[in-house]
């Protein structure tokens, strides 16, 4: 395995939707989420970490020290339980309840052996009762809510489907009516940070690890396409690498160095060429290095 | 020299969940001061000290809003993880279709604060530690935007951006409200005793959008 990070990082994803739904809202009847007051769409950190789980599960099936602790399904294939590496404790019958570091060992096995766990971190149901955070790790690689550049419109579509669910109605009906909601277009902006210390302290994210994270970012939604979703693509990662492990500079300054906004001349955007995207390399130390990975 | 600092700090959203309010979670209406402790220690934390909050200033007006997400309601099993260890054949992974929960939470948005905060050595210091050595090394980093992990606002997708406050006067939305009662929050919780952990309460009051928690009554 390669080595642990050692840099501080930030990061901007723009991704964009075009008719589609990029992350229903539970509370309005599965319509796109929308920030009532000023009508921003957001898309939960939630639903960007699930897609970069299923990624990472897509590309290296189950293979050793990459497998997927949050899982949407059953693994497929359950015989690579067995190909699991064990931990070089010296005798594991000495591993009882009264071990007081026997929770930070299992800590380490789920870290070595799960690139979720390694990444965004896991919550563990302790042995002892309230035993300080042991049972709590806290992954380097943290999402805020992702938010439109511009308000957003949700669409409702009304379908109708010829095949009846059940037998007694279809005799009444020769259609059922359904209903989707659709975006017709937004480009959405998330941030992330990523901590070299808690990647060095506790899960040891290393920098093949993060290599991964740049490739589930970027092709997040290409395995993820559904009649819900309509077209959604990453147009854009920016990283901010730092030359140091604490940082170089506040990251909101970083953020604020790139500016998203549509074209003088587009009143209606309908695709990410009426966006234009400015980096202003003014506004960003010379030490923070600025990767365009897309 | 002065162990003392004030920090700007400031962002879109912000949960501050109160205890009697967990599993749809719901925000008190202003940080508390452990959130604020916590926010000091993803910058700068040392065994050798201790942050103690001794003012919030409020500067934006308290705003919730909501959202729904799906969540997984189990946590890791170390049990699980044990016998897999061993060579057990346990599946181990969360199905996030069985252990699915929908919960909401009621968010603060938009908001900005200042904390002002010193700190106290501890025994735990080494000999060579002194206070002035850990306020340049405070200063620094808030100077330079530096931090052990990026602090958050209750909840890691709440993320903190935090400034060196440097103002004099502090504005607040709140300043020409004498006195506005949040009633009873959460202090901090008590972890001298690891077997036995104490949440303590305070009455929070906000006069002129300002907590002042340098005198107040922490109960338990």
């Amino acid at each position: 395995m390669s080595e642990v990070i050692k840099n501080r990082y930030e990061f901007i994803v723009l991704f964009d939707v075009e008719n589609g739904n990029p992350n229903g809202d539970p509370d309005a009847g599965n319509m796109p989420r929308i920030d009532p007051e000023t009508g921003y769409g957001i898309v939960t950190d939630v639903c960007l970490k699930r897609k970069i789980r299923n990624y990472v599960d897509t590309v290296k099936e189950g293979e050793e020290g990459y497998r997927i602790y949050i899982r949407e399904d059953a693994p497929l294939n359950t015989k690579d339980e067995e190909a699991l590496e064990y931990l070089q404790i010296e005798d594991t019958k000495q591993l009882k309840k009264t071990d007081p570091d026997a929770e930070l060992k299992i800590r380490d096995f789920m870290c070595k052996n799960f690139y979720d766990i390694r990444t965004f971190g896991a919550v563990m149901t302790t042995f002892v009762r309230a035993k300080l955070n042991c049972g709590q790790v806290r992954g380097p690689v943290q999402l805020s809510f992702a938010r439109s550049v511009d308000p957003i419109i949700s669409q409702e579509v009304t379908i109708t489907r010829i095949a009846i669910t059940k037998k007694d109605a279809s005799a009444e009906k020769a259609t059922e009516m359904g209903r989707k909601n659709i975006v017709p277009y937004a480009l959405y902006r998330a941030e992330g940070y990523i901590s070299a210390n808690l990647a060095r302290k506790t899960t040891g994210f290393t920098e093949e690890d993060l290599d991964l994270l740049w490739d589930a970012i970027i092709n997040m939604f290409e395995n993820d396409h559904s009649a819900a979703r309509g077209k959604m693509a990453v147009r854009r990662l920016i990283v901010f690498k730092h030359s140091k492990e604490l940082g170089d500079c506040p990251s909101y300054k970083l953020f604020d160095a790139v500016e998203v906004c549509k074209k003088p001349d587009v009143v209606y955007p309908r695709k990410y060429s009426d966006y234009e995207v400015n980096v202003d390399k003014n506004q960003i130390p010379e030490t923070v290095e600025v990767m365009d990975k897309i | 020299m002065s162990k003392g600092v004030k920090i700007n700090v400031w962002g879109s959203y912000a949960l501050f969940s109160r205890p009697e309010m967990k599993v749809e979670r719901c925000s008190y209406d202003v940080m508390t001061p452990s959130a604020a402790r916590g926010i000091l220690e993803a910058i700068y934390w040392h065994p050798g000290l201790k942050w103690i909050i001794d003012k919030i200033y409020v500067k934006n007006p308290i705003v919730f809003t909501s959202v729904r997400r799906n969540e997984v309601k189990s946590k890791l099993s170390a049990s699980n993880a044990l016998t897999v260890i061993k060579g057990g054949k346990k599946p181990i992974y969360i199905s996030t279709k069985s252990d699915i929960v929908q919960r909401s939470s009621r968010i603060l948005q938009d908001v900005s604060y200042v904390i002002e905060a010193h700190f106290e050595m501890t025994d735990k210091a080494n000999s060579s530690d002194n206070p002035g050595k850990f306020k340049d090394i405070i200063m620094r980093r808030l100077k330079r935007g530096q931090c052990f992990h990026a602090p958050y606002f209750g909840c890691r997708e709440f993320p903190v951006n935090f400034s060196l406050c440097e103002d004099e006067v502090i504005e607040s939305y709140y300043a020409d409200e004498e006195s506005k009662d949040l009633g009873y929050m959460l202090y901090d919780i008590d972890y001298s005793d690891p077997e036995n952990l104490q949440p303590m309460f305070f009455r929070a009051i906000m006069h002129n959008g300002v907590i002042d928690l340098r005198d107040c009554e922490v109960i338990r």
